[in-house]
This record gives C-alpha cells, structure tokens and sequence, in this order.
C-alpha cells in the first residue's frame, strides 16, 4: 500500500460527503418540507399523478398504513417483474430470442430487484431481453430505492413528533424521491456515463472481425441509463454478468470514479437530510461520523490486503509487485478494486469492478464483514440510515442499562415496544444468514453447487447468504446460485432482511411519533459527541463480531493464515 | 391492504411508462445525438469491416503482435459473455494455471531474465480487460521487434507513445490499449 493510494481514497471519500451535504439538504427540502423544486412546472405534472392513481396526497398515514401501502407497492412490484420475465420470450425488445425466464430465476431475480438486494444469479448478456432489463429492472431499481427514502423520512417524522400519529403519505414520498431526486440524478450520471463510453443503444449486438481474422461477437444494449441507477439507488445489478468490471458498462478511470462516488452518495446524503428533519444537524453528522469510523480503516485494510503479499506459489514464477490481479482490470488495478469492494459492500449496492471470489483473503473478508454488519455503514438509500438509528436506540440502551437511568433518543423514552422492534430488525437478517449457511453447509445438493473446496468454498455460502439476507447483491461469483433450491433459499432470505427490517422500523417511528419529548437533564446521555459516536460504532462492531467471528474465522481468516 | 393495491398498481403502471419507458429512450436519444461513437460501442471500422470495439480486449497470439491477458470466457475474449474465472487466491487450479501461462510467457521470451508481470499471466474481471500496464508491454517489446525485424527501442518507443497515465493525474493505473497499440505496429511507418 502506498501514501498515493491512501491519499486518493481519502480525497474520493471527501469528495463524496462534500457532495452528499448540499444534496441531504435538497432532500430534508424536497421529502421534509414538501418545497419541491420548479412547482409552476412540475406541481401540476404531479396533481394530475395523483389523481390518475387514484391517491389522495393531503391524506396523513399512521404507521400500519404507511407500511401496508409499502408493502402493496412491493408485491405489486414482485407480480410485474415475475410476469415480465416468465414471459419475456414472447414480448417486444428481444433482439437476441432469449427464452423466458425459468420459475427458480425469475422468483429469485424479481425478489432481488424488489428488495434492493440485486443479486444476480444469471448472467445479463446471455440471459435478458432489452424489455426486462429497462421495464423490469431499471424501473425496480428506481422504486425500491424510493421506498428505502420514503421509510427514512417516515421514521424522521416520527421521531420529530409530538404525541401524533401520523408519518406522512407514502404516495407522496415515493413519486417525489423517485421524480425530484433519483430521476434527475440518474439523467445526469448517465449522460456523464456515456460520455466516457459506456454502451447506449437498442440495437443488436455487433459482430466484428477481429485483427487477427476471428470473430468476435460484441454485446451492447441500453447499459448506461441502468447502470447510472443501479449506482446510485443502491441497487447494483449491472447490464452485463460481470457488472462493472466490464469495459462497456465502466471502460474509463473518469467512469470507475463517477459510479464509485454515486453508489456512496446518496447513503452519505440521508445522514444530512435526517440531521435537518429533525432540526439538529448534530444527529445526523453524529451517525455518519460512526460509519466513517467504521468504513475508513477496513476501506484501509482492503488496500493493503489487495497490494499483496501473494500467495508463495504464484509469486514464485511472476512479477507480483502490484498485489492481486486475478479477477481485477488493468484500469482500475488493485488499489482502487479495493476500495470499490469496500465501498460497494458498506453501501448496500453490491456493484463490482473486480471479482470478489479472487480477492485476496482479507480483501474478501471485509466486503463481508461488511455486509454482515447488517448493511448499515452508509447501506442502501434510506435503509442504511433507518438501520443505524436501530443501532442507535440500542447503543442509548445500552448506556442506559449500565447507568440505571430510562434510555432516550431525541428526547423520547426507549421502552419496551421500540427496543423489541429494534431487537427484531438486528436479529432476522442476523439469524438469517447464520441459519442459510447451516443449512447450505449441511444439504449435500447445495453443496455441489460450490467451486471450492474447504475454507474458500465455507467463504462462497457465507457471502451468498450474508449478501442476501443483508440485500447487498454481490457475490462470490464460483458458487452456481442459479439452482432451484438455492434461488429459493436466496430469495426467502432476501425477503426477510428488507421488510423485517422495514415494518420494525415504522413500527418504531409509530409508536415514537405518540411520544412527547421530556426535557434534557444533566442525567440525559446526548446523541451526538464523541461519546455517542464510539459508542454506535463499537455496538455496530459488538453485534457484528458476538454473530459472525466463528463463520468468520472459519473462512477468510482460515485462508489467510494459509496464505502467509 | 387491498384498499392500498389498486393505487400501487396505477403507481406502477405510470412509472413503468415513465422511467421504464421514457427515461431510457430519453437517455439512448441524448446520448445518441451526443456521443453517438461512445453510445454504439466505440466500434473500429476499417472501410466496411468492424474491427472491433475500442473498450474491448481481442485475442492475439501472432509473435508480430502485443498480447493480452489471458481470459476467462470460452472462447477466450467472448464479448457477449463476460466472465472472471471465480478462483480463490489460494486456488491450486489458479496457480497450475498461473504456472503453465507463467512457462510459456518465458519460452516464447527468451531475451527476459525477469519474471513475467503478474496481469500477463491472470484472467481479469470481464475476461474482456483490452489493456496490459507499460511494464508488461516492455516486457514483451524485444519479442515483437525480433518477429517484427525492428529494434527493440522503436517498439519501446511505440510503448511509450501508447501509454496512457492516470485520468487527472490521480486515477486509475497507467495503461497500454493493445488492439490500438497492435493497429499502431501494423499501420505503414
């Protein structure tokens, strides 16, 4: 690892909150206040919406309401998708004749998109029409990160509240973070994709003949307006199967650095739109402090990890000075894969630019210590945020127990209701992967589905699993997850890590909402300062390490002690 | 719950015609109009023929030729289905693979008393990466000019001309495009 390499992700990542500050600001205006931009132009546009969908927008949810409308978009959501794709084969927009999508892969794929998990058990190229992969996928893309923003800014208002019970319309949240913050996000990023050369086009693939007088057919497709979204909501199901590794999909270092920054943008924005709904910017600098915290010196170690040692037998007979290049293009190169994979698995995006499967080690394992943190450093739009509050209110939980004293957040009593909630939305992701992996570990035909053997092919399921049930998306690519029982046992577990997490959440901002603020006294722990910082990142940490260091030494550490 | 069903499927259905639809179009328009070399595929014509694309990697064995990394689709540079090769860092599959690539390299290099660079002999993500780094064009530079019949220095040179630095000066890593570098070594100096 050199100084270079470290100055350059540090000024990546200043860069990407110096963007993030202004935006969270936009959001708190846009989500918070209702001041959406240009109202003489879009305002009509917008009634004229509601009024087509049969919504009213003056209409005040409490929280079951909130979260059933969530859940009905979602299912409806599921049912198109999983039509689209069954029936794919006998739709518009075809040009290469794929066949329609198989049960397995199409249940897996359309809980994948919907969930924001994005995992991909099939490669893009070779398997989807131009219609499912913009009708079907960039427009999941775009919705359920709406969602994600639409339940942040219900949980911000139930817990700016005084004794109410209202959050607000989910309506109304999502056709506004979908129209005034991810539409023209991804316009912009897209354009500035193409111009460096990502593919844009609904013509069929080009069949060139090489120099050397072979054949050599070119996949193409509309890939820039996906991928613009898959970075920026936190999606990260790329156009092609090997996401943005691929030159078409990220062929410039201008390009590597545009996706790297959007996939980290709008999670780092929540932190300063959650800060100004409640009117103390404190609250929200004070949780992104601790993702900091956490992020920094793993994205560190990942870059030391990638730039070598390697192991004794490949550097034996070549010039391994760079680090680890299997997996890795030559344009992005060790240090900057490294950061992406880091990136990529705090926020819940699950993008790639290199193979994680043949990272280093260590490289691997904090992509998944990562996710199996439960995708709350910076995690997927909005839902990363909500996950830290939960950490939240267990960290002043936990400071109150050793203290004696009722635990509060923003000035509201943590009791009974609200720490069930927070215990069930840590624990069902949590048991999830735990139970996926006994499982997987344990069922003979499960197993063949591993390329390796040993401490790597343990590595393979832990990552599928804590990928799936934490809605990350990417993979350790060896494993062939495109079979019956595994698409089944992915998707369930998909499910689970979204709307258990979610529903507990409104749940959460409900029962807050009801709540009267009580005045602060020299006995009220703040949540903001230091203390608070060290102490959220260090249960974030607690939490993480009391589940997974077994599984965790089980596979990369093993594997890394083998390298060296 | 089924109160909520009827507006989420009116929701769904505009957004579907909106951002599945229009935005999509709109952005193939834009970058179309724009950037209509980038938005096809940076394709390489030579009269008629399409050579290939700009962005893509290409197989090469010829002596007179740069060579790429090794990939891992089958066949190797299948641009319509990319592919890493998925194995471990402590796969033996990989390092039996890294050392027959390894062996080769050496035989077909006999000038090198260096090993060769590690991106020579890996597969890279796409299976599709068009470029090699300076160091490992260099290191096959003699090789090309004895095939060639030139002096190691003018395809050093050509090297040199062909590198391209880091975007901005801080990113990315410095690069050789091979198709670009290996249409350079044919043109008529």
């Amino acid at each position: 690892m050199t100084t270079f390499d470290v100055l350059r992700m540090l000024l990546q990542f200043a860069l990407v909150l110096a963007l993030a500050a202004p935006l969270g600001g936009y959001l708190a205006r846009v989500l918070g206040e209702g001041r959406t931009p240009f109202p003489g132009v879009f305002a009509p546009f917008e009634r004229a919406l509601y009024r087509a969908c049969g919504i009213d927008p003056k209409r005040n949810m409490d929280w079951r309401s909130y979260a059933l409308a969530f859940l009905a978009l979602q299912l409806v959501g599921f049912l198109c998708l999983y039509a689209l794709l069954r029936w794919q084969g006998s739709l518009p927009f075809n040009p290469r004749e794929f066949a329609d999508v198989p049960a397995p892969l199409a249940f897996n794929t359309a809980v994948s998109f919907v969930t924001n998990t994005n995992w991909q058990a099939y490669g893009g190229e070779a398997t989807l029409s131009y219609a499912s992969q913009t009708v079907g996928l960039t427009l999941q893309n775009f919705v359920s990160a709406a969602c994600g923003l639409s339940v942040l800014a219900a949980l911000a208002r139930g817990l700016a509240a005084r004794g109410a019970e209202q959050l607000g319309n989910f309506w109304v949240d999502v056709t506004r973070s979908t129209l005034y913050v991810l539409l023209p996000l991804a316009l912009l990023l897209a354009l500035a994709l193409a111009s460096q050369g990502v593919v844009q086009t609904f013509g069929p693939y080009v069949e060139a003949q090489t120099l050397e007088g072979g054949q050599q057919l070119i996949a193409v497709g509309p890939v820039a307006s996906q991928v613009a979204i898959k970075q920026l909501g936190t999606n990260g199901g790329g156009f092609f199967n090997v996401n943005s590794a691929h030159p078409l999909e990220n062929p410039t270092p201008l390009s590597n650095a545009l996706q790297l920054g959007a996939l980290l943008l709008l999670p780092a924005a929540c932190c300063f739109m959650f800060g100004r709904m409640l009117g103390d910017a404190r609250q929200g600098r004070s949780l992104l402090a601790a993702m900091a915290l956490l992020l920094v010196p793993l994205n560190l170690l990942a870059i030391s990890a990638e730039r070598g040692p390697a192991p004794a037998r490949i550097a034996a007979v070549a010039d391994t000075g760079v680090g680890f290049m299997e997996g890795k293009e030559v344009r992005h190169g060790p240090a900057e894969s490294a950061t992406w994979a880091t990136w990529t698995t705090a926020a819940s995006n699950g993008s790639v630019n290199s193979m994680h499967d043949s990272a280093s080690p260590l490289g691997g394992g904090v992509a998944l210590l990562l996710m199996l943190l439960g995708e709350v450093v910076f995690g997927g739009v909005g839902s990363g945020l909500y996950g830290m509050v939960v950490f939240g209110l267990l960290t002043v939980f936990l400071a109150g127990l050793m203290v004696g004293r009722t635990p509060e957040y923003l000035g509201k009593k943590v009791q009974a209701f609200e720490i069930q909630m927070a215990s069930i939305a840590i624990l069902a992701p949590t048991a999830t992967a735990l139970i996926g992996i006994a499982v997987a570990v344990l069922t003979p035909s499960i197993r063949a589905s591993l390329q390796d053997r040993g401490a790597h092919g343990f590595s393979e399921f832990l990552y599928a699993f804590a990928s799936a049930a934490n809605n990350n998306g990417s993979a350790f690519a060896g494993l062939s997850a495109d079979t019956p029982l595994l698409n089944f046992a992915l998707g369930l577990s998909m499910l689970i890590g979204r709307y258990l997490v979610a529903v507990p959440v409104l749940a959460i901002a409900g029962s807050m909402a009801r709540k009267s603020p009580v005045a602060a006294s020299v006995g009220t722990f703040p949540t903001h300062g230091a203390l608070f910082v060290i102490l959220l990142a260090s249960s974030v940490l607690l939490v993480g390490a009391l589940s997974f260091a077994p599984a965790l030494a089980l596979g990369p550490l093993v594997e890394h002690l083998r390298v060296r | 719950m089924s109160r909520h069903l009827v507006p989420a499927l009116r929701l769904l259905l505009v957004f579907t015609l909106l951002i599945g639809g229009l935005y999509p179009l709109a952005v193939t328009l834009a970058a179309q109009l724009l950037f209509p070399d980038a938005a096809q595929g940076s394709l390489l014509r030579r009269g008629e023929d399409i050579l290939g694309s700009d962005l893509l990697g290409q197989p090469f064995s010829s002596e007179r030729y740069l060579w790429p990394r090794p990939s891992a689709t089958a066949p190797a540079y299948d641009a319509s289905r990319s592919s890493g090769s998925n194995l471990g860092p402590l796969s033996a599959e990989l390092a039996s693979a890294i050392e027959v690539r390894a062996a080769a390299l050496r035989a077909a290099h006999p000038e090198r008393t260096t090993k060769p660079p590690i991106e020579l002999v890996t597969s890279s993500g796409s299976g599709l990466d068009p470029h090699v780094s300076p160091q490992a064009a260099c290191w096959q530079a003699a090789r090309i000019a004895r095939a060639r019949g030139l002096q190691e220095a003018e395809v050093l040179a050509l090297v040199e001309r062909y590198t391209e630095g880091r975007a901005l000066g801080w990113l990315g890593e410095p690069r050789v495009n091979v198709l670009r570098f290996n249409l350079a070594l044919d043109a008529p100096r």
